[in-house]
């Protein structure tokens, strides 16, 4: 495809999509046409969805992006990323996302793409932060990440969004596994899913109670005031229940971030990030082509039949 | 980062037997794809979507209730309508030999009967989208 980058300025789907493969497969036109587009980036609304399997995330984004188009007079556009684990054997993956998303295929404010994780372990796709980059330029006001289902530390997606929403769903856990570190402390925005349910008011309880003892005691450590409390709202995807409060949380989110400074804070350390990660993979790369012709696999060779340490190796590899 | 092959399993129509499309998509899945599974009682207008929006390779269509030579042509019309004519698009399920000729002449690359392997399939996919 032909200078997808001005082609993707115009509109065209098709170019975005050509891209987000490009970018995926780590294609140097992918990142020449990003040069290009990098300066429309940044005006987008990051919103990251993660929580357990089964709690219901795609459900929930199906209705949210939905409600996120506003009204059909001055509509909003949304895109939706959508991840899904690799597998660690063969490499492929199924990307079932689209099965709980079907109301968003015929919407034209609305475009879903799936990305497997090739590899990478913090819930998000290898390439997701470029990938949202590509989004941006596309020009979508909405970009909604959904994660791969998040245990406990699959915590990357609050580096990339500037709002998190933990989605739990009722009976997944008592309220010492809500006390643990983790997931639920990168929540701006906790939803019980599934309220429909049996439990849903027990869990929203527990999950606030752990919200109350978190606040109390950033209070003891910091000076300056938490001045986001996070809301605890129950939804039922299913039923299009709590969707508007959900929504209404997420606008009054924006607008914190926007009057604290948190909303720049966060939109640079995604950057950060990024370029932490690219500078890491180039240096790498660049460090192990100058290096003695076999001598890395000497080394890993000696710490395999625990001659040396991987420890001492690397005090060989200082010189 | 190695080129993934990425394929979109859709079943259009009404029927709801989604058995065989999810074998495919797992055995696609073992042999390294990506594979994008829609789910059931997909419209042509919404395969053609996901198709775009995910910029697959190859595009497979499960039809068990006959309505086959509707279906299929008014996929291909619309991937066509939206760029991507020159994809590789295979259809498994029930068709006679008669349809199985006239989809092959409409520019389908392969037709699945019941029964075939699905090393076959992969076999196929390989060799018609890996670049010599």
């Amino acid at each position: 495809m032909k200078d997808v980058a001005s082609q993707i300025r115009q509109g065209n789907r098709l170019a975005l999509s050509c891209l987000l493969t490009w970018i995926e497969n780590e294609n140097p036109e992918g990142r020449a046409a990003l040069d290009e587009l990098f300066a429309l980036t940044g005006r987008a609304f990051i919103i990251g969805i993660t929580g357990p399997s089964g709690s219901g995330k795609s459900t929930l984004v199906n209705r949210l992006a939905i409600q996120l188009t506003g009204s059909p007079q001055t509509p909003q556009s949304v895109a939706v990323l959508a991840i899904d684990p690799s597998s660690p054997f063969s490499g492929g993956a199924i990307l079932g996302d689209r099965v709980r998303m079907r109301d968003l295929m015929e919407h034209p404010e609305i475009f879903v793409r799936s990305a497997a994780t090739r590899g990478a372990l913090g819930g998000l796709a290898r390439a997701a932060s470029e990938m949202v980059l590509a989004l941006e330029a596309g020009g979508f006001d909405f970009v909604l990440v959904e994660t791969v289902g998040a245990g406990q530390s699959e915590v990357d997606i609050a580096c990339l969004a500037h709002t998190t929403l933990v989605v739990e769903a009722p009976g997944l856990g008592d309220d010492i596994q809500a006390a643990k570190a983790g997931i639920l402390e990168i929540a701006d925005i906790l939803v019980v899913n599934k309220a429909d349910k049996n439990g849903a008011d027990t869990a929203a309880r527990s999950l606030a109670a752990m919200l109350e003892i978190g606040a109390d005691a950033a209070g003891l450590n910091r000076e300056e005031q938490v001045t986001w409390k996070v809301p605890v709202l129950k939804t039922s995807a299913l039923n299009d229940e709590g969707i508007d409060e959900l929504v209404a949380a997420i606008r009054q989110h924006r607008t914190y971030l926007e009057t604290s400074g948190e909303w720049q804070r966060r939109s640079q350390i995604r950057l950060d990030d990024l370029f932490e990660r690219l500078l890491r993979e180039k240096l790498f790369a660049e460090w192990k082509r100058n290096i003695q012709n076999r001598k890395y696999e000497q080394i890993l060779g000696e710490i395999h039949t625990r001659k040396i340490s991987p420890y001492q190796a690397l005090k060989q590899f200082r010189a | 980062m190695k080129q993934k092959i990425r394929v979109l399993i859709a079943k259009p129509g009404l029927d709801g037997h989604d058995r065989g499309a999810k074998v495919i998509a797992r055995a696609l899945r073992d042999a390294g794809m990506e594979v994008i599974y829609t789910g059931l009682r997909q419209t042509p207008e919404m395969i053609a979507t996901a198709a775009l929006q995910e910029d697959v390779d190859a595009v497979g269509l499960s039809i068990l209730s006959g309505a086959h030579m509707t279906l299929v042509p008014r996929v291909l019309e619309l991937l066509k309508a939206n760029g991507q004519g020159e994809l590789c698009v295979f259809v498994g399920g029930i068709i006679p030999d008669e349809d199985a000729r006239l989809l092959r002449d409409m520019g389908i690359k392969a037709v699945y009967g019941p029964g075939t392997p699905t090393s076959q399939v992969i076999a196929d996919l390989q060799q018609i989208l890996q670049p010599a």
